[in-house]
Formats: C-alpha cells, sequence, structure tokens
C-alpha cells in the first residue's frame, strides 16, 4: 500500500468530498495562497475546480467561526480552520454559545454540517499561545463531536466522516502528527465517529490515549514488552461520542488502565475516562487507574522546560513499571 | 420629508396593523410575565415598534434575520405565529423550539429567522454566514441583522461588519439604538453621537434615522435592502429609539429618571404613526378601533393557546441535541 503523510491525508480527504459535494465550502486563515500552515490545504489549492471554494478570511476567529453556523442554516457545509487551537479561545462565543447550542434551542429545527479543524498541540518551542490541546473543553460543554486522530489512516477516514456527519464536529490535528507517513489505501473507506481502535493488543494493562500520545503509549509498549509486561494500547480518536464499550472491554481483560494525554492533567478529559472505568468496574481492578496529563503550568518556551511538562514514553514507562 | 405617497395603501396599513401586534404581544407578555405565569426572563420591545414594522415592510418571505434578546417583535413582524411564540415563551411543547429556547430564543428558519440571540451581538456572525451562503448559491435574498447600541461595542459587530464588506455581503445592518445597554447609557459607553459613521471605516454606507418615525424608517430599509439585494454589498442603518421598558420585565430601573421616560412616551412611535394615518385619511378612528379590537382577540388566543398547551415531558431534554446521536452519553 502507498504511504501519504498525515497532512496529505486530511487534504485529500477534503478534496474528495468537496469534489462530491458542491454545498462544502472551506475557509479560514492563511489557507489558500499557500495551502495552511502545515500543508493540510496543498491538494485544495492546486484544483482549479475548487478555486472559489476555497479561500482566505481576515483575522476574525468569532466571525469565522459564528458564520460557518449562518452557512449552515442556509444550507451550506462549511469546513472551517481555525488556524491554531489556541486561536480558538479568541472566538470561541461562537462555537460554544451559538453553533453547540443552535440547534437544540431551536427545538431541532436544523442539521448542522460544520466541520472546525486544524492544528492543535505541543512543536517544539512555540510557546504558552501555540501549543495548547484544548479538546478537553469540547468533551464538557455538550453540543459538538470531538475528533482527535494519531495516524494518516484514521485522519483520512474520520475527515471523510465529520464532513458528511449532519452535526457539527471538531477536529484536532496534532502538529507533530503533521509529517508521519502512514499507509493509506487509494480507495475510499470512511470511519465512523464513536469508534476507538485498538493500536496494540496486550494483557497486563490497557493505555487510553488520542493523537500524539498513541504514539508514545506505542513506544512504552514496545520498552515494556522487554521487560515481559504486555501493554493494550487503544487509540479512542472520537472523544465525543468515546467508545466505552471498547474501553470498558479491554480493562476488563488487563485488570488496569492508564489515561494518557498531552493536555493538562487536572480535569483533563482522561479523568472522566478514569472516572468511568472506576464506576463501572469497581472490583474487577487490580490496580487503581492512572491519569498522565502535561503539568498544570501554561506551555513553557525553553526546550528543556517544555521537556519537563509535557507527558512522553518514558513517563508513561515509569508509571506502569510503579503499577504492575 | 418621506415620500409617504410612493408607499402603497395596504404597506401603510400593514405597517400599522404590525406595530399594533407587537405592543400589544409585548403588553400582555409583561402583564402575564408579572402574574408569575411565564418563566424566565423577557425583554420588552415596546417603543421599538417601528424598526421591526418599517424594515420587514421591505422584505420577502425568503430573506434572513438574525434577531436579539429583545426578539419579539422582529419575530412578530416578519410574519410568526403568535400562538407558537406564545407558547414557546410559556415553555410549552407547542411553542416554535418545543420549549426549547424560550423568548430569548426564538427562531423559525421557514420564516427566515435565524434565531433571536441571548449574546449581545451574537446574531452578527450568524447573519454574515447567511450572506455567504446567498452569495455562493448566488440568490438574490437579503440578511438583516437587528441588534442594539450596546452591541456596537462587540468584537463580533466590527469583525461582522469588516467581514461583510471584504465579500461585499448582502447583509443590511439594523442598530436599534434606544439609548441603554441594559443599565448602561449609550451616552457614557459610546464615545460618538451616531454610530452610524462606525460603517464608513469598513467603507460602506450608514445613515441615522428616527427610528419612532415608521416611514423614515421604511424609506431607510427599501433604500437598503434594495442596496443589498442588486449586490452593492452592506449597509447600516442606525434607528434612534428608546427602550420605554426597564431592561427586562421587573427590572427596578434605578439608572434612570422616571421623568425621562415619561418625557419619551411622548414620543412613541404608535401613537405618531396613527395620528399620520388619521390626519391623511388612510385609517378612520373605526379603523384603528377595529383593528386594535381584532389583535387584542388573536394575542388572547394566543395566551389561551400557550396556557392550555402541554409542557414537554422531562425526559424531551435529551433530544433535538445531535441529529445523529448514536453512542452518545447523556
Amino acid at each position: 500500500m502507498r504511504t501519504i503523510t498525515f497532512a496529505q491525508a486530511i487534504c485529500e480527504g477534503i478534496l474528495e468530498e468537496m469534489i462530491k459535494d458542491e454545498t462544502i465550502i472551506t475557509y479560514g486563515e492563511d489557507i489558500a495562497k499557500q495551502g495552511g500552515i502545515f500543508g493540510a490545504y496543498k491538494c485544495l489549492i492546486e484544483n482549479e475546480k475548487l478555486k472559489k471554494r476555497v479561500f482566505d478570511t481576515p483575522i476574525s476567529e468569532e466571525v469565522i467561526y459564528g458564520s460557518a453556523l449562518g452557512a449552515a442554516i442556509a444550507g451550506l457545509k462549511p469546513i472551517v480552520e481555525f488556524h491554531f487551537a489556541d486561536f480558538l479561545f479568541t472566538g470561541i462565543t461562537a462555537i460554544t454559545n451559538q453553533i453547540m447550542k443552535f440547534r437544540y434551542m431551536t427545538g431541532g429545527q436544523v442539521s448542522l454540517p460544520i466541520v472546525l479543524r486544524g492544528p492543535d498541540g505541543v512543536a517544539r518551542s512555540a510557546a504558552a499561545q501555540h501549543s495548547q490541546s484544548i479538546e478537553t473543553i469540547f468533551m464538557h460543554v455538550p453540543g459538538i463531536k470531538v475528533v482527535i486522530p494519531s495516524t494518516p489512516y484514521d485522519a483520512k477516514g474520520l475527515i471523510k466522516a465529520s464532513i458528511r456527519d449532519p452535526d457539527p464536529v471538531i477536529f484536532f490535528e496534532h502538529k507533530s502528527l503533521y509529517k508521519i507517513k502512514g499507509p493509506v489505501p487509494e480507495d475510499e473507506y470512511i470511519i465512523p465517529l464513536g469508534k476507538a481502535d485498538i493500536k496494540r493488543e496486550g494483557e497486563d494493562i490497557t493505555v487510553i490515549a488520542t493523537a500524539r500520545m498513541v504514539h508514545e503509549a506505542l513506544k512504552a509498549a514496545e520498552i515494556l514488552e522487554k521487560d515481559g509486561i504486555s501493554v493494550e494500547v487503544i487509540d479512542l480518536r472520537t472523544l465525543v461520542p468515546w467508545d466505552k464499550t471498547t474501553v470498558l472491554n479491554s480493562v476488563k481483560k488487563t485488570g488496569g488502565a492508564i489515561v494518557v494525554h498531552e493536555t493538562w492533567r487536572r480535569a483533563g478529559w482522561g479523568a472522566e475516562i478514569a472516572a468511568t472505568i472506576n464506576e463501572e468496574l469497581f472490583g474487577q481492578l487490580e490496580i487503581p487507574v492512572k491519569r498522565i496529563g502535561a503539568k498544570n503550568v501554561p506551555h513553557p518556551f525553553s526546550p528543556p522546560l517544555e521537556h519537563f511538562i509535557i507527558p512522553k514514553a518514558e513517563d508513561i514507562v515509569k508509571e506502569i513499571r510503579d503499577l504492575v | 420629508m418621506v415620500r409617504w405617497k410612493e408607499i402603497p395603501k395596504e404597506k401603510l396599513r400593514w405597517m400599522y396593523e404590525t406595530m399594533v401586534k407587537i405592543r400589544e404581544f409585548e403588553t400582555i407578555v409583561e402583564q402575564n410575565f408579572l402574574r408569575a405565569e411565564i418563566p424566565g426572563f423577557v425583554h420588552s420591545y415596546v417603543g421599538e415598534e417601528a424598526i421591526a414594522a418599517g424594515i420587514m415592510a421591505n422584505l420577502r418571505k425568503d430573506d434572513y434575520i438574525t434577531s436579539t434578546h429583545r426578539g419579539h417583535g422582529h419575530l412578530i413582524a416578519k410574519g410568526a405565529d403568535l400562538k407558537k411564540m406564545m407558547a414557546e415563551i410559556y415553555g410549552k411543547k407547542t411553542g416554535y423550539c418545543k420549549g426549547k429556547g424560550g423568548s430569548m430564543h426564538i427562531a423559525s428558519i421557514p420564516l427566515g429567522v435565524l434565531g433571536a440571540n441571548g449574546e449581545v451581538a451574537g446574531g452578527i456572525p450568524i447573519a454574515v454566514g447567511a450572506g455567504l451562503a446567498i452569495k455562493f448559491r448566488g440568490t438574490d435574498q437579503v440578511v438583516v441583522s437587528f441588534f442594539g447600541d450596546g452591541a456596537t461595542n462587540r468584537g463580533a459587530f466590527h469583525e461582522g461588519l469588516n467581514f461583510a464588506a471584504v465579500y461585499k455581503l448582502p447583509i443590511v445592518f439594523v442598530v436599534e439604538f434606544n439609548e441603554y445597554a441594559s443599565t448602561a447609557p449609550a451616552r457614557e459607553m459610546i464615545p460618538v453621537k451616531n454610530v452610524a459613521i462606525r460603517a464608513a471605516s469598513y467603507g460602506f454606507p450608514g445613515i441615522t434615522i428616527d427610528g419612532n418615525n415608521v416611514l423614515e424608517v421604511y424609506e431607510a430599509g427599501k433604500m437598503a435592502i434594495e442596496w443589498a439585494r442588486c449586490g452593492s454589498g452592506p449597509f447600516l442603518i442606525e434607528a434612534k429609539t428608546y427602550r420605554l421598558k426597564g431592561h427586562f420585565i421587573g427590572d427596578p430601573e434605578l439608572y434612570r429618571d422616571k421623568r425621562e421616560v415619561q418625557e419619551f412616551w411622548k414620543r412613541e412611535p404608535i401613537k405618531r404613526y396613527e395620528k399620520f394615518l388619521l390626519e391623511k385619511g388612510i385609517l378612520t378612528i373605526e379603523d384603528i378601533k377595529n383593528i386594535k379590537e381584532n389583535i387584542r382577540r388573536i394575542v388572547e388566543e394566543a395566551v389561551e393557546f400557550a396556557r392550555n398547551s402541554e409542557f414537554p415531558q422531562p425526559e424531551e431534554a435529551l433530544e433535538d441535541l445531535f441529529v445523529n446521536d448514536s453512542g452518545y452519553d447523556y
């Protein structure tokens, strides 16, 4: 099978859907002239037919996000690039107070096929305002589906599912993943939202992760295998809805779980998963459910500081060695 | 001077009926809110009726509007069913939003009402999006976005005006300059006399009009809506009016002098328009009496409908979040 990058996979997914459906438009900052900061729009701007439906906007996040709602109500399918997850905060009211409430507040009068997508996460000293992962916020406030893939294959299948979904979706692409390559078939496929993927099977403990941390968890599993510890790695892929069945079945088998995310540990989404495991499987757990996340400070600039606060494979290894 | 003779008689009459309908509706909502029949908050449009009526007289059914927390008037003028509106305000299942929205969130997509909005300036980005959709589809629809003077201080207003101008979107921004943003007087919070000049920063026209003169509103609305409809881009109308009631019904109104409010009652739009219609022989005293009686009956029927309607079942709180909620943890 051919291999392509994560960025290419996203682009291909959007391109295929845009060619099929003329009501899809996509806009945001810095996408149409050079194909996005991380190249996720390169294949779109090379396509003459899509010229009018891929466009740059002024730096006006509240209106960029809020206009997606108006456009969706009026019959279009907007895919909006949020530029950096950090800047979701600058226009967040249009998402949390408008997009995420509109269908419900109006008694289900409309479907809102909106995709908000863009980069998040740590990427080598981008510092406090360009490094955040804020997916927990959108898992906490009801009204949007949350997708957070880890591989090119998943990214393509999930972006297509997100575009076709009748409800608003926020789609996080970790900056450090854009350049990774992976097998992606040329034939069309879709990955349904709400289905986790077991990225590695194991017997002794379950690690639940997303995005970059899936790769860290896999690295940790390799190391621990040499110690004779068998780790199962579950990639949630979607946080809303999240695949409780796959998680609980795995933890029933292994008897223990660690949730790992790059976002802050305190009140991060891992707490929700850990609490659910405790509620549902109390008595069947051999060890306490643990959480690994970033230290509760903003992202520092200097490399050793940044390295210190974010979770990585060695933290997972250490935690598991202490537990098992 | 307004060229009122160019306005068709039926429009003159429709605007009067609409204004009276809004006034009657708001009056009864106030009474019944104070009698604790209505939950939540209600914000009265009393005194501002000429704006909704004068603008909407120029809109088609397929045109869009975005409204505000003070939105009953806009909905009524856009043709909303008073029964479904009242039922929504009462929190009943038969309301426009099945009781999930209430007074501040009534919407009707088939009527082109893209929602009242609980957030000041919250409708502006939505209006911009509808404008984008019109542009992409290539139709000649128009969006009118209503908001108050307070909204012109928000980022969404400035982002929205700029965005609409950059893409030349068919949007008419209507500022209902009613002198108060909640408890804050515009004279203290807005450093310019007329916010219409803010449109100039974005390169499109803005005009200031007497929002209590329905004929002036009609004429300005007609010009602005034609401007937007024929592809000239956005337009801003600043309609000067006065919020005769408190920010919400029950507001103690400690921030303003009662005499000021009494002074403005003398300039309220309905009496003014009535005087004009009688003077010009467009309506007789008898006509006015009949219109009022008829509307009172319709509004009372709406109240009866709302009172007699069922509340939603509690479990219905778990419906309408998503179209496809498979796997969702409620």
